[in-house]
Parts: structure tokens; C-alpha cells; sequence
């Protein structure tokens, strides 16, 4: 995997976005965001523009977004870091795209708990609806990743869509999320099975007698 | 001063040592690749493990850990024979088995230390990772697959040449260093990067494949090619010097130097002149030394004591003394080293010299500019500066606008600036400790500019007690040492050239306009086959520094000597060995027999030069015009072709091509 970045040419890059400036709408958050560190700081802001400029060229292509070479480099300039520095930091997290996505980017957690849940269901569910890991569905729909953990090792397996968490996934599932999206319908965000966020599936499993009020276990101690 | 011991041993070591300085002062070697000495610490290469209490019950990187009072230091424990092992096998997963083919082989941090401190033997039998060549520019070669990520030639990049253009992208096992999108890291110090990757990941494009450390002869030489006199180690295999490496010096040059410095090398074995040529209806045509030598003494006879010399840039003192002395017994006055045209005051030296001191100029507050772009003229001036800014020095500049890679408040590029400075200025500098003026070569051809900036010295306090804030920086290695022998004419050259010398001995001075000299018979004592021996009536085949032991004085007046590396191409003889067999001819012989003697004889004249180390000149200010008017003009056009030998090195020629005028070569180097 370690190769030269893949990266789209720079030359096209640059004549397509080498006017890119913010909104005015993300002007003012922009501003917002820099005012958060203090002087001197205001390099620390740099995922957050980061991430509002990904949002905005997405806004612009009606994709997930990404970030090209003068986009970041007008996030570095606003924050007077060297145009290296901005780069490394896209570079390093998955949460940045280095080349343009689908209107969907679908993020498939493989790591070690969803892995051990069925992750490669999932995996070959995307496999069958067409998507192929690292590349763009013909009809601009799915990108598809396969990252690392996601932090929601309790409701593994999972996969991450833009902005949101579809968990506790199995072949069908995945599956019927997958056609809500191409369908144009917002499929239930968070556990596609009968629990709520991270709580145990079908209930409670302890201190049972406080679902419905208060109960004093004290005596049981 | 905490105190500690250290593998039983106690010391006492300064506030704010680290761990691993400590153990260094108690002569325990600490094997590393990320730490080094002049970069800020990284601490993530993890060899320099060792054991300390109190602490966790776990190997600790002494390179980030401070010494505190008591501690116990290990570095010969078994868990730390254990984490260096541990270490070692895990940077050797990824690090290829190619030594064979690698230029760092010989001289490897990793294989040394691999050996010192390794298994012996690995237990990965997985693929190993590989990683494309990345593109640095003319200078750097990359493998990257040999890169360990000690992430030094970032650190250097950023906090020493001043262009943070080299990163780490990507992370984890994919991580990979890189220049920004792969263009060429635009810095003339790039090539320091080579020496300090402790393994073979970069390595020195023009040096690739050429020889193998074990192989070279090592001669300690002084740099010629800018007037700081960086201390530099000459690599020679048989006749030609194939490497240049610095040498440490703390108060010239650290322990860096200038790519041109580095790779000007090539330069030395093409374009040479081996043999003597005597111009014959209208052109040069080889010819012997006796006849070389016949036709300059029948000019001679008739010259009547009209006899000139002009120094090049890079003559060592003994050169410019033989010359001088013939031209004296010859009967003529003229000598000048000041090739395109400069004529300031030489009254008093101290007025052009590097008066704070090229290690000092990091102390100073306020720095005010006239005319000096130091990243070309003196590039490791500029990261002395750099350091002065870190510790919190204001700079100012008057003249053409230049990247000098930290902020400066540019004031404009009129010399009349230099009489009604901004308030601003004013402000900074009385509120300095040690301020400092740093005047350009390029500025002192502004006529009355040099007056104003002594006027300035003046009015601005910079020169006090046990501080002399005036600088004059000047670009020519040979300048302070051709001043100390008198090489300056009232008037500069144009008086020389008014005088219409019947002789004029152009000794490596390929600078000079010699238009104004169309009536003179020339003889160009030299060793490189350009502008001067273009123009010479005869030339004498002459040994660059490399091929000649001589003593030079850098711009801040240091007498430093330099060794002969190797011998000189074909008929080509050391300069003063010419001079003294000429001198025979001339019936003027002059009075030394050896280099000794002429080392000697010089120093009897100007005892300064005879004493290594800083040449003291007694504070003058001369009073000079002090009106300056006009725009100051950039003296030097290419940082790569300033000298007849970096003009004939391909190396130089590439990199002036790609970095100065843009041409891309991306491609040709895949």
C-alpha cells in the first residue's frame, strides 16, 4: 500500500479548483473556528477548516467531498501554515479524501471486533451491490473504504455513510441499507436491530427495576 | 545542576541536560537515529532506550527524558541490551537487505549500530514493505524503501534552512517522507539532508555510484566558494576529489554547507587548464612554459614598471603574496581584487569586515539589512540569523525583496532610506542590546552607501562596549585576505584600468570586464578555461584550492588553512611555483624556494596571516559621503554559477537550470 499518493493531476486540479474560497456562510464559521485558539494557535484549527472545506466542495460536486491540492492550500494559507504541514495532516486521517468520492461514502469498519462480528458480510454485501474498495460506482452513488476501527466496537459490525453509523449490520441489512441509499431514502441511522445506541440488544440485562422508575437497590448490597 | 549516576558512576550535569546528554558526559555511547544534536527532539526512533530510576519499571528514550537530580541511570543492563535488540529488529523489518548497492554503506549509522547493538539474525519472514522513489531535486537521491522515519531531514528542513517543504505523509506502516507533492525542496542547503539521514534512504544524486567511503582519501580543505570559509573535508579517489563534506566547526560554518559548496566538486576535473597557451595572431595555441615564459618577459623588459595584478575570488593568501611581490620587484604599484568594479574605502578594515563574528550574529536583537540577500551570499549566515529571529531578534531590510525564509520588515530598495530610516526602526534598535548591521557586498557599490552605513553604525549605537554590531558581508573567499595584503587600488579597477597597465597578471579573476583592459598584455594565472583565459594574451595553468595548500581569511577575518587534496590536472602547477619560475625569467626572482617559505615570508610581512584564528583590525570609522541616493541593485544573478568552477560543474549547471530558472526536470529523473 505504501506508494506514491494517488492523487488526481495537479495541472487539471488546479484549473478546476485554483479559485476555490469559502462561502460566505463558511466564512463566518470559519472565522468562528479560528477564534477558538488562542493567538499565535490558530494553526490548530486546521482540521476543523479542513473538514468545512471537504464539506464545502462537496456542497459544490453534490458528493461526499474531498479536499484538492489548492483547496488545501488556501486552508494553509489562511492559517499561515506551510503548505506541508496542511497536507501531512490530510494525509494522515481517513477522514479526509485525497481524490473525489461518491454522493455516499461508505466506510466499512474491518478491524479486529467488527471483524470477529462479520465485517466481511458486510464486505461482500458492497462487493455484490457493485461497490469495489477504493473506487467510485459508475453511476457516482457509493465509494467504498474499508478503514479501521470507528470507535462503535459495540455494535459491530458497522459501517460509517457520510455524516452517520449503520450498526449491528448482516449481509441483508447492509443490503437494505445500501438500496434505501440509492433509492434516495434516508434508511434508520444508528442499529439496524432492536436496541437502542449501545444499550443490550432486547432489553436490559441489569438493574432491570430501574427501567420504569427509580429503585433503591441499596438493600440488595 | 542535578546530580545522578550513571551506570554507577555519579555526575553532575547542567540544568536541563537530557538523559542522553548525561550519559554522553559520562563517555557512554547511546546508540540513535532521530536524535541529533542541532534539531529539536523527536524521540521516535526509540534506540536510545535506557533504564532509569526512579521511573516505570520500563526502558525510557533518553534523548526526551530530562536529567533529574538522582536519578540512577543503566546503559548496560539486560533490559537495555533487550529494548536495543528489540529496537533494532523492528526497524530492520522494513529496512531492505540491499547494502551491497546502497552509497550509505561504509558509512551507515544502521549498519553500524545493527552490528554494535543488534540480534545478529531477524525472525520476520513476512514480505517486507516497499516504498517509490520520491522526487527532492537535483541534489538528493532518494530509496525511500531504506527510510527508518527518523523524520531528521524534516526537522532540518523546517527548523534549520527555513523551507518546510519536506514532510512525512500518510501514517502507520504507510507512512512515507516526501517533499510536497514531490517538487524539488527549494533550499541551497538541501544537501545537508544527505549527511544527516542516518541510513542509505537519501543519498547525493551527483555522488551516486561513485566510490565507496573505505576508498577515499581525506584531506580537511577550506571552502572557497562564498567568503565564510566553511571548514570542508575533501574526498579523493587517485586525481579527483569526488566528495566535499562538511567539517564541524562551531564558529563558522556548524556543522552544514551550501549545496554549492557540496557539489561544485565536478567542477574541479572539467574546463581545466593543463597546459600553457600563448595567443598567436589572435588565437590561444598550446605552448611550452619556457616559451609561455619568453613571451611574457619581452613584455616585461618594455613594461617599465607598468605592471598590474588582479585577484580572483578565490586565491589563497600565499598566491596573492607571490604576486604581489613580483609585481613589486617589477616595479608596479596596482594591485586589486575587487573584480566587477567595487571601490570602496579600505582606510580601515574593521569598517568592512564581519565585525560581530559569524557565531555572535545569533545573539544579536535587531537586525537591519542593507542590500544582502543572504540566502544567496552567505546561505549559513542566514540560519545563524534564523536562530537570532527564534530567540527573538526584530530584522529590518532595505533593498531588492527576497524569501530569506522568516519575516522581515522590508522598508523599500532606496539607498536614501538609509539617512531617514523609519521610526519604526529607530524604535528597535535603541531598544536593542545588541543590535546589528548587516551591509550587503552588492551595497557597498552604491556610492556613498558605505559612508551612510557608517554614519548609521553611528547614530543607531551599534557599536559599544564589548559589541561591534557592524557587519560587512562580502562574497569573495579571497576578499579579507586580499584587503590584509593590499589588494585594493583608490578607485578600484576602473583606476587600474585608467593606468592602461603594459602587464596586467589576472590571477583566477574570471569576473572582471576586460574591455577596460584592451591595451594590456594579460596573463591569466588560472585554472579553469573561462572568462579570464578567454581574454588572456598567455595562460599559465594554475591549481584550484583543492590541488593547493593555502591559507584564506573568511569574511569575518578568521585565517584559516586549508590542505592540498590533490595533485593538479596535466601541466597545471600550484599558483606559486608559477610565480616563482616566472619571477626567474623576469630577473626578478623572488625569495622563497618552498611553500614554507612563502607561508613565512608572508606572514613576516603581514604577521595577522601567519596565526590561525581571528585576525583582530582595530575599530575605525572612516569618515565618508554619506549621501546615498538610488535603487540598490542584486549583486549576485545565480546562487549556482557564481565561480568559474561551479560554471563548469553539471551539477551546478542542473541546479541552476531547475531551482533558479525553472526548467523542469521532473520527468528526466523519472
Amino acid at each position: 500500500m505504501a506508494d506514491a499518493p494517488q492523487i488526481p493531476d495537479e495541472t487539471e486540479v488546479r484549473a478546476r479548483w485554483g479559485d476555490f474560497e469559502w462561502t460566505p456562510a463558511n466564512a463566518i464559521k470559519a472565522k468562528a473556528y479560528i477564534a477558538r485558539y488562542p493567538d499565535g494557535r490558530q494553526q490548530s484549527a486546521v482540521m476543523a477548516l479542513l473538514d468545512l472545506a471537504q464539506r464545502q466542495v462537496g456542497a459544490e460536486t453534490h458528493t461526499q467531498g474531498w479536499l484538492p491540492v489548492p483547496v488545501i492550500e488556501y486552508v494553509a494559507a489562511e492559517l499561515g501554515m506551510p503548505f506541508m504541514r496542511a497536507y501531512e495532516v490530510v494525509t494522515f486521517y481517513t477522514m479526509y479524501n485525497l481524490a473525489p468520492v461518491g454522493r455516499y461514502h461508505v466506510q466499512v469498519c474491518g478491524t479486529t471486533p467488527c471483524m470477529l462480528r462479520g465485517s466481511d458480510d458486510v464486505l461482500a454485501a458492497c462487493k455484490n451491490k457493485g461497490l469495489i474498495k477504493g473506487h467510485t460506482t459508475p453511476d457516482g452513488l457509493f465509494t467504498l473504504t474499508e478503514v479501521e476501527c470507528l470507535g462503535a466496537c459495540a455494535n459491530a459490525p458497522m459501517v460509517q455513510i457520510n455524516d452517520d453509523n449503520y450498526e449491528d449490520l448482516d449481509y441483508d441489512k447492509t443490503i437494505a441499507v445500501l438500496d434505501a441509499l440509492a433509492a434516495g431514502e434516508q434508511p434508520k441511522i444508528g442499529p439496524q436491530i432492536d436496541r437502542q445506541t449501545s444499550c443490550p440488544e432486547g432489553g436490559p440485562t441489569s438493574l432491570k427495576e430501574m427501567v420504569s422508575e427509580n429503585h433503591d437497590y441499596r438493600s440488595a448490597w | 545542576m542535578p546530580k545522578l549516576t550513571v551506570d554507577g558512576v555519579e555526575i553532575e550535569v547542567p540544568a536541563g541536560a537530557t538523559v542522553l546528554q548525561a550519559c554522553e558526559m559520562a563517555g557512554k555511547e547511546i546508540p540513535r537515529f532521530c536524535y541529533h544534536e542541532r534539531l529539536s527532539i523527536a524521540g521516535n526512533c526509540r534506540m536510545c532506550l535506557v533504564e532509569v530510576k526512579p521511573g516505570p519499571p520500563k526502558p525510557q528514550a533518553s534523548c526526551a527524558l530530562p536529567a533529574a537530580e538522582g536519578q540512577e541511570i543503566r546503559t548496560d543492563s539486560l533490559m537495555v541490551k533487550k529494548a536495543r535488540e528489540g529496537v533494532m529488529e523492528f526497524l530492520l523489518i522494513n529496512h531492505p537487505l540491499d547494502c551491497p548497492i546502497c552509497d550509505q554503506g561504509g558509512e551507515c549509522d544502521l549498519q553500524d549500530q545493527s552490528v554494535a547493538y543488534g540480534r545478529g539474525a531477524s525472525r520476520y519472514d513476512e514480505t517486507k514493505r516497499a516504498v517509490t522513489e520520491k522526487y527532492m531535486g537535483p541534489i538528493v537521491k532518494t530509496v525511500m524503501t531504506r527510510c527508518i522515519q527518523c523524520t531528521r531531514c524534516v526537522r532540518f528542513a523546517e527548523e534549520v534552512a527555513g523551507v518546510p517543504e519536506i514532510g512525512a505523509i500518510y501514517r502507520g506502516e504507510n507512512m512515507q517522507i516526501t517533499t510536497y507533492l514531490e517538487h524539488a525542496a527549494k533550499s541551497e542547503l538541501s544537501g545537508n539532508v544527505v549527511d544527516l539521514c542516518p541510513v542509505g534512504a537519501l543519498t547525493a544524486k551527483p555522488y551516486a555510484f561513485e566510490a565507496r567511503p573505505w576508498e577515499l582519501k581525506k584531506n580537511f580543505a577550506i571552502d572557497v566558494m562564498d567568503a565564510l570559509g566553511a571548514n570542508i573535508r575533501l574526498d579523493s579517489r587517485g586525481r579527483q576529489v569526488l566528495r566535499a563534506l562538511p567539517r564541524i566547526n562551531d564558529d563558522v560554518n556548524e556543522e552544514w554547507i551550501t549545496d554549492k559548496t557540496r557539489h561544485h566538486v565536478d567542477g574541479l576535473v572539467r574546463r581545466r587548464l593543463d597546459k600553457p597557451y600563448v595567443r598567436k595572431d589572435g588565437k590561444l595555441v598550446e605552448a611550452t612554459w619556457a616559451d609561455a615564459f619568453h613571451a611574457i618577459a619581452a613584455v616585461a623588459a618594455t613594461a617599465n614598471g607598468s605592471v598590474a595584478a588582479v585577484a580572483g575570488d578565490m586565491l589563497d593568501c600565499e598566491t596573492m603574496f607571490a604576486a604581489k611581490l613580483l609585481v613589486q620587484k617589477l616595479g608596479g604599484t596596482m594591485l586589486e581584487g575587487r573584480q566587477t568594479g567595487l571601490a570602496y574605502d579600505v582606510s580601515s578594515l574593521a569598517a568592512v569586515n564581519f565585525n560581530t563574528g559569524i557565531a555572535n550574529i545569533e545573539n544579536a536583537d535587531a537586525i537591519l539589512l542593507i542590500n544582502s540577500n543572504l540566502r544567496w551570499e552567505a546561505p549559513l549566515i542566514n540560519t545563524r540569523i534564523r536562530k537570532a529571529i527564534k530567540k527573538g531578534a526584530k530584522v529590518f531590510a532595505v533593498g531588492p525583496e527576497f524569501d530569506l525564509t522568516y519575516k522581515v520588515e522590508w522598508l523599500g530598495n532606496d539607498a536614501s532610506l538609509l539617512g531617514k530610516l523609519p521610526d519604526a526602526v529607530t524604535e528597535a534598535f535603541g531598544k536593542a542590546e545588541r543590535p546589528a548591521i548587516i551591509m550587503g557586498g552588492g551595497a557597498l557599490a552604491k556610492d556613498g552607501a558605505h559612508g551612510a552605513a557608517l554614519a548609521l553604525a553611528k547614530s543607531l549605537n551599534v557599536v559599544r562596549e564589548g559589541w561591534n554590531g557592524f557587519n560587512v558581508l562580502h562574497f569573495a573567499a579571497a576578499r579579507m585576505g586580499g584587503l590584509m595584503l593590499g589588494y585594493a587600488t583608490d578607485g578600484g579597477i576602473k583606476a587600474v584600468a585608467a593606468a592602461k597597465p603594459k602587464l596586467l597578471f589576472a590571477l583566477g579573476a574570471d569576473e572582471v570586464n576586460y574591455d577596460l583592459f584592451s591595451d594590456s598584455f594579460k596573463v591569466f594565472i588560472g585554472h579553469h578555461g573561462d572568462n579570464g583565459a578567454h581574454h588572456a594574451d598567455v595562460i599559465l595553468p594554475g591549481a584550484t584550492y583543492a590541488e593547493k595548500a593555502g591559507t584564506y581569511v573568511n569574511l569575518e577575518g578568521r585565517v584559516q588553512r586549508s590542505e592540498k587534496a590533490v595533485f593538479a590536472p596535466g601541466d597545471a602547477r600550484e599558483d606559486w611555483s608559477i610565480l616563482r619560475a616566472l619571477s626567474d625569467v623576469l630577473g626578478a626572482t623572488l625569495p622563497f624556494d618552498s611553500f614554507n617559505a612563502v607561508r613565512s615570508e608572508m606572514a613576516k610581512a603581514v604577521p595577522a596571516l601567519g596565526v590561525e584564528g581571528l585576525a583582530s583590525y582595530d575599530w575605525a570609522s572612516p569618515s565618508l559621503p554619506t549621501d546615498a541616493t538610488g535603487e540598490f541593485a542584486s549583486p549576485i544573478k545565480d546562487f549556482y554559477l557564481t565561480n568559474a568552477i561551479c560554471r563548469a560543474s553539471p551539477t551546478m549547471q542542473r541546479c541552476s537550470a531547475e531551482l533558479i530558472q525553472g526548467e523542469d526536470f521532473a520527468e528526466a529523473a523519472e
